[in-house]
């Protein structure tokens, strides 16, 4: 197991380092992490802090257009607030509701589909028509209904102080069927191999064969969704955040800037959505570009859809 | 065949029944009743005897029948907001809606195909690269951001189209259509490329590779062994084995499209289901939620039972499964 | 007798991304008209690969690096695409190993077999062509064929589809027929008789038959001569009785010692010490030499000729005197 181990990641390191794009959508991303992990250190301003913000200073252009001053580099929202340091801790936001989300569906899914695969019966056709329902909604529908519903139940100015865990709720319970479909998958592959057969017969408990021998062969397929779903979270947070949905404007994420700019671009202040979009756009591309260069050294049958 | 057809069509509507309990259940979470009926200004006595009236006071699944009951002859509840029996609000919204999906599944069908079997069979070409290339950057961009792109390029800047609206709409019957005018046309135009902005590139991906993965296979390295033409190996061999994942999938990828007409209605304004919806969410309608809800519920359920079935179809090992 | 494919000096190559890898290393065998051949050795010993060159289609990244395959007159390995394509499938036949895989699993026999004749004879009916295709199916023994015609392929056992797969070989009665490993994904009971039923349609038809296969046992029943391949080149060739019966290269001594025979009963099976090599590790000289009995100095330094062994075979092996007409 060990050397089978040690093979793939000098694959994954081999194909890695021919791979210029793979390359450069890691740094990258290791770059924007950084970035939102270091944002009260890295930013400018602290877009928080009702006095660092000055409603006089509204609507300043990035420094390079007519207008543009140097204290604000990529000029000011709506509300003066620095559009830099409003993207970084918006892209702060956007990671921890994203990273959040796929942990949740990680473990739900890998748990339902490591059990469901293995014993079969009633609960595995239970889960697996739950999740054919849901795929067949989509995940970004059954994520807009539930945060429309929780909304309105709670009220908009409650739903904004719990934002945050209630949208990595939300898009985590959105997503969980892809995983577990995936695993479930590698699961009735490696269900019927010699191995576990041999396991069973030797009498090991069926939670400890789970473990031990079906969970490591799941470990790629799982890996290489988790990257996509990664991407998939933080747009679907996006799309609730635009709807109204998501983060509240005091608290922003990328989508919730993008959403406070657009009634601003018909008067001509493009960047304040322009601005978080490209951000967005830049940190979904380079998951998305590191997701497929997993998807082609492991190729792994993934769940389609 | 039958056997599986109606096997396909009980589930669909055990999923049905599933979808209304989860409507009943808003339905029962969300807003009340009361408050909209009479007002706030009703004695406690007055109150109950509303309630106990309109059958509020009744276990949960009395009421759940009472609702199933009126679902089944196409009764919703009433709008809070438009004071309008739901079903008919929804009926009035749905065309336009649906010609946008209609629309955009055109754009996507007739640049997927193509695009996808050529940058199959010529994975080295140029365009073929560039379509892989552009397609992982037209995934990773929202919707709604391309809608708002296209808005400050094409209305804002150049002018040349609406930024919202449906324009000019000619009625057909019940149906108010924009696809007879020249105005409703123009209309149409963004918000149909914004909503298959992501699907296009995730269909000619699909395409690409499924194909691809036919084109190694045994069977067709048998059709060129037998001297078949490359033009026949493509498009009867290969393509009909490509179609089979692709069409699951499209049934699959219908309800994301579905939830992608909410931000383009919203960015576009557009007076579909979706706008409406984003309206009942902030009025909390909640019997127009739950209509939306059964409507977009109603409407997977239909089309993916239609492409299991056209799935069958085209796929002869099902279709005997089902004659036996 | 005539001359209907002459292979020379086949050299096939693959491309790979770490360098090139040669699978055959200057093949050479002869096809008389109605020659019925085997090809046979370990799985990687090239067999498969020279058959698939004769109608140019070695799968990527694999290609023919030099040589000629010489059908009728025309150099195979350098014709045109369409040239190739309107010979293949037409007058050279091919039959692949694994029938469950080979016929398209959504269109219906009638169509994969009717779609041959039209596609080599543009001007057929579909009448026409639907009675040709009946002709052929009758030919292999399949039952009400008519019916059949109609059917999709997950509805045919294993065995029927190879004989589906014959019939479609035979629909435009051609001179060769190319059979790779045409019954070993199948049961052994049923293996038999799809032999034989390819043995007596090229009999009756005068067709030419390259039969590739690891089954020594097969080739002796079907075939008039044998090459046997060793790590990309032919080791031995000649008639079957003899190769079986006497081999002389000591490849095919070992090949032949490792069957099992009825006269030794409890006894052990013999085997070659030691494995094939990779491609991409041949040893230079004879590729034989790291698991030979009788290796010499010179069989590493040199591959040696094909020269006349003791009973007329061909061998290439330096245990054999190389004849003066041959320097």
């Amino acid at each position: 197991m060990m050397t089978f181990a040690g093979f793939k990641d000098s694959f994954l390191w081999y194909s890695f380092k021919r791979d210029k794009i793979a390359i450069i959508s890691l740094l990258v991303l290791v770059l924007l992490v950084m970035v939102a992990v270091f944002a009260p250190l890295v930013a400018p301003y602290d877009p928080y802090d009702p006095e660092m913000i000055d409603i006089m200073n509204s609507e300043i252009p990035p420094v390079w257009e007519d207008g543009g001053e140097k204290a604000f580099v990529l000029g000011t929202d709506s509300q003066g607030r620095d559009m830099l340091s409003t993207m970084i801790y918006g892209m702060r936001v956007s990671l921890i509701i994203g990273f959040g989300a796929v942990a949740l569906q990680a473990i739900l899914g890998v748990f339902i589909g490591l059990f469901a695969g293995y014993h079969g019966g009633f609960l595995d056709s239970f889960f697996m028509r739950a999740a054919d329902v849901q795929l067949s909604f989509s995940y970004l529908m059954v994520a807009i209904f539930m945060s429309a519903i929780l909304q309105a139940i709670v009220g908009v100015a409650r739903f904004g102080e719990i934002a945050v865990p209630f949208l990595i709720l939300v898009i985590g319970f959105s997503q969980w069927p892809q995983y577990a479909r995936t695993v479930r998958a590698s699961v009735l592959a490696e269900r019927n191999k010699e191995y576990v057969e041999a396991a069973r017969v030797a009498g090991f408990p069926s939670a400890q064969i789970i473990i031990k021998q079906i969970f490591p062969n799941t470990l790629s397929p799982i890996l290489v969704l988790s990257t996509i779903q990664v991407a998939n979270a933080v747009m679907s947070e996006a799309a609730l955040s635009f709807l109204g949905l998501g983060m509240p404007i005091d608290r922003p994420s990328l989508g919730s800037l993008i959403n406070s700019g657009f009634e601003f671009i018909f008067s001509g202040a493009w960047w304040i959505t322009a601005l978080p979009g490209l951000l967005l756009v830049i940190l979904v591309l380079s998951i998305n570009m590191l997701g497929d260069f997993l998807r082609d050294v492991f190729n792994p049958k993934l769940y389609k859809g | 065949m039958i056997a599986f057809m109606i096997r396909r069509i009980t589930q669909a509507l055990i999923v049905i029944i599933i979808i209304s309990i989860i409507g009943f259940a808003i339905k029962q979470s969300v807003g009340d009743p009361l408050r909209e009926l009479m007002g706030i200004s009703v004695s406690m006595e007055e109150r109950e005897e509303f309630r106990e009236k309109l059958g509020l006071n009744d276990p949960w699944y009395v009421q759940y029948g009472r609702f199933l009951g009126n679902a089944v002859k196409g009764d919703l509840g009433t709008s809070m907001f438009y004071k309008r029996p739901a079903t008919e609000v929804i009926l009035e919204k749905a065309p336009a809606t649906l010609e946008l999906v209609f629309v955009s599944s055109l754009i996507i069908i007739f640049l997927s195909v193509p695009l996808g079997i050529f940058s199959a069979i010529k994975p080295n070409s140029l365009l073929s690269r560039l379509l892989m290339g552009g397609s992982i950057v037209g995934v990773s961009i929202p919707v709604f951001l391309t809608a708002i792109m296209m808005v400050y390029v094409f209305s804002i800047k150049l002018g040349w189209l609406p930024s919202y609206g449906r324009g000019e709409v000619v009625m057909i019957g019940g149906w108010g259509t924009g696809l007879l005018t020249v105005d409703g046309w123009k209309h149409i135009i963004m918000p149909s490329i914004a909503l298959s902005s992501i699907m296009l590139p995730l269909f000619i991906r699909l395409i690409r590779s499924e194909m691809m993965e036919v084109l190694e296979s045994e069977y067709i390295k048998y059709a060129w062994a037998k001297g078949i033409n490359k033009k026949r190996v493509w498009f009867v061999h290969a393509f009909k084995n490509t179609l089979l994942p692709v069409i699951t999938v499209g049934g699959v990828q219908l309800g994301v499209t579905i939830a992608f007409t909410i931000l383009t209605e919203t960015v576009f304004q557009w007076q579909g289901l979706g706008f409406m919806f984003m309206e009942a969410v902030e009025r909390s309608d909640a019997p127009l939620l739950v209509a939306y809800l059964m409507f977009v519920g109603i409407v997977m359920v239909g089309v993916n039972t239609i492409v299991d079935m056209i799935y069958g179809l085209v796929n002869p090992t099902v279709r005997i499964a089902g004659v036996k | 007798m005539s001359t209907l494919l002459e292979v020379k000096d086949l050299v096939i190559k693959f491309a790979l991304r770490t360098g090139e890898v040669t699978a055959t290393n200057g093949v050479s065998f002869t096809l008389q008209k109605g020659e019925r051949l085997g090809l046979v050795g370990e799985s990687g010993a090239g067999k498969s690969v020279t058959g698939f060159s004769i109608i140019n289609l070695i799968s990527k990244p694999g290609y023919i690096a030099s040589g000629e395959v010489d059908f009728q007159g025309e150099n195979l390995a350098k014709v045109s695409d369409e040239r190739m394509r309107s010979l293949r499938g037409n007058r050279i036949s091919m039959i692949f190993q694994d029938p469950m895989m080979t016929l398209n699993p959504v269109l219906t026999i009638g169509t994969q077999m009717t779609e041959t004749l039209h596609q080599h004879n543009p001007g057929m009916s579909q009448d026409e062509a639907r009675n040709i295709a009946l002709e052929k199916l009758r030919k292999v023994y399949i039952p009400s064929p008519e019916k059949r015609l109609a059917q999709f392929p997950h509805e045919f056992s294993g065995g029927m589809r190879q004989r589906i797969i014959i019939a479609i070989a035979l629909l435009t009665d051609p001179e060769l027929i190319i059979a790779d490993e045409p019954t070993t994904a199948l049961d052994v009971t049923i293996q038999a008789e799809i032999m034989e039923l390819l043995m007596e349609l090229c009999e009756t038809d005068d067709m030419g038959l390259i039969l590739i296969t690891h089954d020594l046992a097969v080739v002796g029943q079907v075939t008039q001569n044998i090459a046997v391949m060793y790590a990309g080149s032919i080791v031995e060739k000649g008639a079957t009785s003899q190769v079986i019966s006497d081999p002389q290269h000591p490849y095919t001594q070992g090949l032949i010692a490792a069957l099992p025979q009825s006269s030794r009963q409890g006894e052990r099976l013999n085997q070659i010490p030691g494995m094939m090599p990779t491609l991409k590790d041949i040893p230079p000289g004879c590729s034989f030499n790291p698991r030979c009995a009788h290796v010499m100095d010179v069989c590493k330094i040199e591959v040696p000729q094909l020269r006349v062994g003791k009973n007329g075979n061909l061998v290439a092996c330096y245990l054999y005197p190389l004849k003066k007409e041959q320097r």
